[in-house]
């Protein structure tokens, strides 16, 4: 881990996390149509979005709506993966609340290529038609190869290709920080 | 694993992460649009040489849920259920590059050929008396769905194991996950030498009380061309399942479809025990499961070449 350099701390996600919290609220304010639901990204972004569900749910009622969506049977890259991990574990998609009308905040955890993103929004579509689609992220790291952007960008992380980010969090990992390191710690390689 | 032609090509890791992603496919049943692209642009061919409903239609929805395109065939009845022309048949179906062929089949090693003459991944659907994967795998999966695992538990399959590659499936699926079988049937109806299989073998009810769970076999009388049994009647007084042998603990399976009053009485099929209904409701799931293993990862044969 040592050729690893932290971005942010424990302290410092959980202030973004509550700076984030807010832009979405003030973005959405109660009353207008389209109420906002948090949707998070399997497995960190999942995550992340019951942080902000919790933060959200303090400052605005009635309650937001909280979903997840695991993206795996949405890849664009299911044929090109290598086949002993060809068929990634999948974790529960879990969209219980009407999708129809809503503002719905995406929430992931590091932001790459946008692949993932574009998957996320295919599933969510086939729940519903929401009113607006809003994307909140930890970290951008850049390299986009799809035309999106995030609307909630906690820390914006120039990096080379082969850099990698490594986003930790209590629940999974049991501990929490953001670093970026040189390739290859053995995770997943985001969409 | 580039078919599945028996469940012994899976280990107990690989049933557990099929059925673990065919929990995250009976949510997508559950959904308004009921549909994913996994498999998008793929092609996959059910073959069907034998009667089917539970099996092909759920083989159908399962590869359609999927995004991929399907065919189906079937040719019960026909002249093509003959070795050189199955052989004809898969040759020319694989003209159409097709992802995966699933194929049910009266004759015991069809699917095995069947991977000999195509580049597709082949799944058995059914072959003769040998196997039937797909539904071990949706009995395992009903059962751990209601029980949470099958570790320790006692289970009995009653009935037509001579005839029944449910059976053979289910003996060696239930004990790769850690439950006991036994097997029991008149003697006519229990294969020599089925122990091999690390089963017991009994050839009365008695000792059934302790079961956990019952698995009826159904009588089949189509494959049956002498008599097995003096006659149903008798049968039927002698070992078919009905409240009054089913303990209130005891669960009751059966891979349908069910001769009602032979091997199991109407009121235990429709008593709250019965788990016939999920074991139907899981065949969509699991087969989704079970075509995602085996295409999801796996380029198509032209690709391959590219790569």
């Amino acid at each position: 881990m040592s050729p690893n350099t932290v971005v942010l701390d424990r302290d410092g996600m959980r202030r973004t996390l509550v700076r984030i919290a807010h832009e979405i609220v003030e973005k959405n304010p109660p009353g207008e149509p389209g109420q906002i639901a948090i949707v998070g990204i399997q497995r960190r972004g999942a995550v992340l979005a019951r942080r902000l569900h919790t933060l959200t749910s303090e400052l605005i009622e009635p309650t937001v709506p909280l979903g997840f969506v695991d993206i795996s049977f949405y890849r664009d890259d299911l044929r090109l993966r290598d086949p002993s991990n060809a068929a990634p574990v999948v974790h529960a998609t879990q969209l219980d609340f009407p999708v129809d009308g809503r503002a719905i905040v995406i929430v992931d955890d590091v932001l790459y290529t946008g692949r993932t993103v574009r998957a996320a929004i295919d599933e969510i579509f086939d729940f519903g038609r929401p009113a607006r689609v809003q994307l909140a992220v930890l970290v951008d790291r850049g390299h986009r190869e799809l035309p999106i952007r995030p609307d909630y960008v906690g820390k914006n992380l120039p990096t080379a290709q082969d850099q990698r980010v490594n986003v930790r969090v209590e629940e999974i990992d049991g501990f929490e920080e953001v670093t970026i390191g040189p390739a290859a710690e053995p995770r997943r390689q985001a969409a | 694993m580039n078919h599945l032609i028996s469940i012994d090509d899976l280990d107990r890791a690989g049933i557990e992460r099929i059925l673990d992603r065919a929990e995250s496919f009976a949510e997508v049943s559950g959904r308004d649009i009921k549909k994913v692209p996994a498999l998008r642009g793929r092609t996959i061919v059910n073959l069907f040489y034998e009667a089917s409903t539970r099996t092909s239609s759920s083989f159908e929805l399962a590869a359609k849920r999927l995004s991929a395109d399907v065919v189906s065939i079937r040719s019960a009845g026909s002249s093509v259920d003959k070795g050189e022309s199955l052989r004809d048949t898969v040759q020319t179906l694989s003209a159409y590059d097709p992802a995966a062929i699933v194929i049910r089949s009266p004759y015991a090693g069809a699917a095995q050929l069947v991977a000999r003459w195509t580049d597709a991944a082949v799944i058995n659907a059914g072959d003769g008396k040998h196997e039937h994967p797909t539904q071990a795998l949706l009995d395992v999966f009903t059962l751990r769905q209601r029980l949470g695992s099958l570790e320790d538990l006692n289970i009995w399959i009653v009935g037509d194991v001579l005839h029944s590659r449910v059976a053979r499936s289910d003996i060696l699926a239930f004990q790769r996950m850690g439950a006991s079988v036994t097997v029991c049937g008149p003697p006519t109806l229990l294969p020599r030498g089925i122990e091999a299989l690390g089963c017991a073998a009994s050839p009365t009810l008695d000792g059934i009380s302790e079961a956990d769970v019952i698995y009826v076999l159904r009588m089949q009388h189509e494959r049956m061309q002498e008599s097995f049994v003096p006659s149903l009647r008798e049968y039927a007084e002698r070992y078919q399942i009905g409240l009054g042998r089913l303990q209130p603990n005891q669960l009751l399976m059966h891979p349908g479809p069910v001769n009602r009053g032979v091997e199991l009485s109407a009121d235990a099929i429709d008593s709250p025990q019965a788990l016939i209904g999920q074991q139907v409701k899981a065949g969509v799931a699991v087969r989704m499961a079970v075509l995602y293993e085996l295409l999801a990862g796996r380029p198509a044969a032209h690709m391959a070449v590219a790569a």
